[in-house]
């Protein structure tokens, strides 16, 4: 167990590499009048550094005078000391600006993950269940038009409902107008009211995954032999579907949940940057259209670790759940 | 109860085996096609698509209209005119070859404010003859002479000898009797008087400085320095009537103020009132300066007044202090934006005075079309690296799913927002935009596809038909692409469908962000993107609700047939 998790940890890293090495080189083919005409804007800013300075700072931590190949060790080599450089757009350390952003982005994530579960796995398992009944139908068309729906036009018609029409929330925004006249739980619960509608949003679009997921599985465990075999020693229907059938159901959804746990660090471009969360989607969002090219590395790079982190935990879970997986 | 009956037989039929059922013995595909026929939800995505390829394709063929053309109405506005100000301020009207500079004009308003009657500046000399409160006389002066009182002897002495002895009489008098203006000859003088001496000077006509504003019957007709003074005095001295180089001019006080007739025809008007029209082409005319002026003193906010081509025209009139603004109300050109659905754009237009349900089609034509070449481009490379590393295993399945791996970890959608911001930068044309585009997101979506065909063609390898090509001796290529190939193809069907709508999606996220699809063509997603102002979010739901329902629709529609698809081959899922 030991040597499939080393071994899997040293394939992540290589890829690491070779996914940071490709960004790297990405970002280094960005056409230099695009770079150079950036650290100019940026320059003009009140108070910011000199455009030479900007350049010169780039330089330093991209290693641009450097061919590719040694610019991106020198860039690596900063990157694993945790040295992003300056955000071209706020003026920060990238990493300053993370560590400000990160925490709405995963108390979003972490609240539509919950909710996701609690909803779409009982209504998965039911779907099966019921295969082919009216339940189902409605449960599958229900799924397949969160998959379908672009999330911007479903937030927009959220805003317009409840944000415009009936007025009871905000149209953007992390807090209210009158946050820091309120006590601590006052921000807490206004924070909270501010979330509702980017978490409806995001619950609605991301269902449908999981609960086609659990609903194939489902079908699958129910059509298996040992299934069968409970049936026909005359168990209840109840303990053959909550007991025997349910715990095999748990083996890959457990895994694909813990696979998409990094993902909640992600933050969500669209929805975050359509109700004004200050969440890292947003704050991503503004860099990359503002040409922020040290952040935007900086989010890709963890975006990648994100996804490698998520495929490893769910290798590691499915063999730890499934003891058949293990021997290979 | 026959229902039921009917119902029954039905089903009896079908699980009998009677000689008319043994018959009918379907090939696979047959097969897949009688199972997918079945599926309702399958039939409503074929439905929706078909619709929605009809629409765009055909519907585009159809409409009357242009992808991008611009409507245009014409509209009613008030549109500023003419600027109208109560006049409190003296205007000048300066002798013809003469000048009399805006610095002379400051020291002149100084000298009249305390009450003086000349003043110098720089080595010119200036004497104002006030006349009444509103009409002073600016002339120019000269020394000429300069008178010493010595006991009660008065001694003038001319710098010009020209001087005569009437002269010398008129100025001992003026020093005796201390006044200041004297005439001698038709020539004028000012004297000014000090203690022990005096100086004076000839003085000469220069401007007449004057509050009433003069206007003419006719615009090319411009303030005469004569004329002027003439009508001036004629009033003060109200007199009806002065002679000019052979003309007769009457003066009549009337109720719209003084005016000057010639020949019996209205020749200038003396208002109280600055009229300029905002366009120099435009001559506003005695009589509708009477008319602006009426309404100024009745308060009216509205006037009817005939405009250049006699017709009545509306004009409005808005105060701000003792100014005034005179608008006309004219017909106007204008871009026809957000108009609401009518009979000629069904579903309005949008910003830019476009009918928004060609856009739609349009629109429909190029999220289609980015879909499906995006899939094709995807399939290719997917299908070909996935054989690979499927069939021939150990190195090459190795490399291949590590590259499978790596390009799974790149981010798609923040890749693509940045390479679309940097082409905004570089100013990239739209229709490179556009094959750029489609070939990053399928250089970015052929993992998916080529992972499936790897795991497939590893788990059809092992087969015994595979097995059997072998050892027939068949070349490669031909165990690949007559065997191994058409096996793949129902998954390979069934993950296109689902990847169709995947791609439209994405197109539709990066449009609507700005970074896909740019004006001026059209996409679902570049439409709704109208929503990022507030305004058309809230008021002008026609403009990107159906935009939205459109992108629904269609992807809906290849889930709801990759669905199908999927349950029509998989034998397992019998019903």
């Amino acid at each position: 167990m030991r040597n499939y998790i080393i071994k899997r940890l040293l394939i992540s890293v290589v890829i690491l590499f070779f996914v940071t090495l490709i960004l790297y080189t990405i970002f280094r083919n960005i056409p230099t009048s695009f770079v150079e005409s950036i650290a100019r804007e940026r320059a003009n800013l009140p108070g910011s550094k000199s455009y030479s300075e900007w350049l010169n700072q780039l330089n330093a931590v991209y290693g641009m005078d450097k061919g590719i190949f040694q610019g991106y060790l020198q860039w690596a080599q900063s990157a694993i000391q945790g040295n992003f450089g300056d955000s071209w757009k706020y003026n920060i350390p990238v990493i300053q600006k993370f560590r400000e952003t990160i925490w709405y982005s995963a108390a979003l994530g972490g609240i539509t993950f919950v909710l996701q579960i609690i909803i779409a796995v009982p209504l998965g398992i039911l779907a099966a269940r019921k295969q082919y009944s009216k339940t189902d139908y409605a449960i599958t068309v229900v799924a397949l038009i969160g998959i379908s729906l672009p999330v911007f036009f479903f937030a927009t018609i959220l805003k317009l409902v409840f944000a415009i029409k009936l007025g009871w929330f905000d149209l953007y925004g992390t807090v209210g107008r009158y946050y820091y006249q309120l006590d601590t739980f006052g921000k807490i619960l206004d924070i909270g009211k501010h979330f509702v509608l980017p978490i409806i949003a995001i619950v609605l679009i991301s269902i449908g995954g999981l609960m086609r997921y659990t609903r194939t599985n489902m079908l699958e465990v129910l059509n298996a032999d040992y299934i069968r075999t409970a049936r026909a020693k005359g168990l209840s229907e109840k303990r053959v579907i909550n007991y025997h059938a349910f715990r095999n159901t748990l083996i890959p959804i457990v895994t694909i949940i813990g696979g998409s746990l990094p993902g909640l660090f992600a933050g969500s471009l669209i929805t975050e940057t359509l109700f004004g969360i200050t969440g890292i989607g947003k704050t991503a969002y503004d860099a990359m259209v503002g040409g922020d090219i040290p952040f935007s590395m900086f989010y890709m790079s963890f975006l990648a670790v994100l996804t490698l982190l998520g495929t490893l935990i769910a290798d590691i879970l499915y063999a730890v759940v499934d003891p058949r997986v293990r021997i290979r | 109860m026959t229902n039921k009956n009917n119902e029954y037989e039905k089903e009896v039929d079908e699980l009998s085996l009677d000689d008319e059922q043994r018959v009918k013995i379907l090939s696979p595909w047959a097969m897949v096609f009688k199972r997918f026929i079945r599926n309702k939800l399958a039939i409503t995505g074929s439905i929706f698509i078909f619709a929605m390829f009809l629409f765009s394709f055909v519907g585009g063929l159809i409409t009357p209209y242009e992808e991008d053309q611009v409507f245009t109405k014409y509209d009613e506005m008030y549109k500023i005119f003419a600027g109208v100000s109560e006049n409190d301020k003296f205007k000048y009207i300066v002798e013809d070859d003469k000048e009399f500079s805006l610095i002379n004009q400051s020291n002149f308003i100084l000298t009249v404010n305390s009450s003086k009657e000349y003043f110098e500046s720089k080595d010119e000399m200036f004497v104002t003859e006030k006349i009444d409160d509103e009409y002073y006389i600016v002339n120019n002066a000269n020394e000429v002479a300069i008178a010493m009182s010595i006991g009660k002897n008065i001694n003038v002495s001319a710098s010009d000898t020209s001087l005569t002895d009437d002269f010398n009489e008129m100025a001992k008098n003026s020093v005796k009797q201390n006044e200041t203006f004297f005439e001698v000859n038709s020539k004028k003088y000012y004297a000014i008087h000090n203690r022990k001496n005096s100086v004076f000077y000839e003085i000469k006509e220069l401007a007449v400085a004057t509050k009433n504003i003069y206007s003419y019957s006719d615009k090319d007709i411009e303030n005469n320095f004569l004329f002027c003074k003439n009508v001036e005095d004629a009033i003060y001295n109200q007199h009806k009537s002065f002679e000019l180089d052979g003309n007769n001019y009457e003066v009549k006080l009337t109720n719209d103020g003084t005016e000057v007739f010639k020949n019996n025809e209205i020749y200038a008007s003396l208002l109280k009132f600055q009229m300029e029209p905002i366009y120099e082409d435009v001559f506003i005319d005695l009589e509708f300066k009477k008319v602006i002026k009426n309404a100024i003193i009745n308060n009216l906010n509205e006037f009817i007044y005939k405009d250049q081509n006699g017709n009545d025209a509306v004009y409005r009139l808005y105060r701000q202090n003792l100014q005034w603004t005179v608008e006309k109300q004219e017909s106007t050109y204008l871009v026809d934006a957000y108009s609401a659905p009518s009979n000629k754009h069904w579903l309005g237009t949008d910003g830019h005075g476009m009918d928004l349900l060609t856009r739609l089609m349009y629109g429909g034509r190029i999220s289609l079309r980015i879909g499906f070449i995006v899939v094709i481009i995807e399939t290719f490379i997917g299908v070909i690296l996935g054989g690979v590393a499927g069939y021939f295993g150990k190195f090459w399945d190795n490399l291949i799913m590590r590259i499978v791996d790596i390009f799974n970890c790149i981010p798609s959608l923040p890749l693509i927002i940045i390479l679309g911001s940097v082409m905004d930068q570089l100013r990239v044309a739209p229709e490179v935009r556009l094959n750029v585009l489609m070939l990053v997101m399928a250089f970015l979506g052929w993992p998916g596809i080529a992972r499936m065909v790897r795991g497939q063609t590893l788990f059809l390898r092992e087969q015994e038909f595979m097995t059997a090509t072998e050892a027939t001796g068949l070349d490669v290529s031909k165990r690949i692409f007559k065997h191994l190939i058409p096996n793949i193809i129902p998954q390979l069907i069934v993950i296109c469908t689902l990847s169709l709508g995947g791609v439209i999606l994405m197109e539709s996220v990066l449009s609507f962000l700005g970074v896909g699809v740019k004006f001026p063509f059209a996409s679902w997603g570049n439409i709704i993107n109208a929503v990022s102002n507030v305004f058309v979010m809230s008021s002008y739901l026609f403009v990107w609700i159906p935009a939205g329902m459109c992108i629904l629709i269609t992807v809906l529609g290849f889930n709801f047939i990759g669905d199908g698809l999927r349950d029509a081959f998989d034998p397992k899922m019998k019903r």
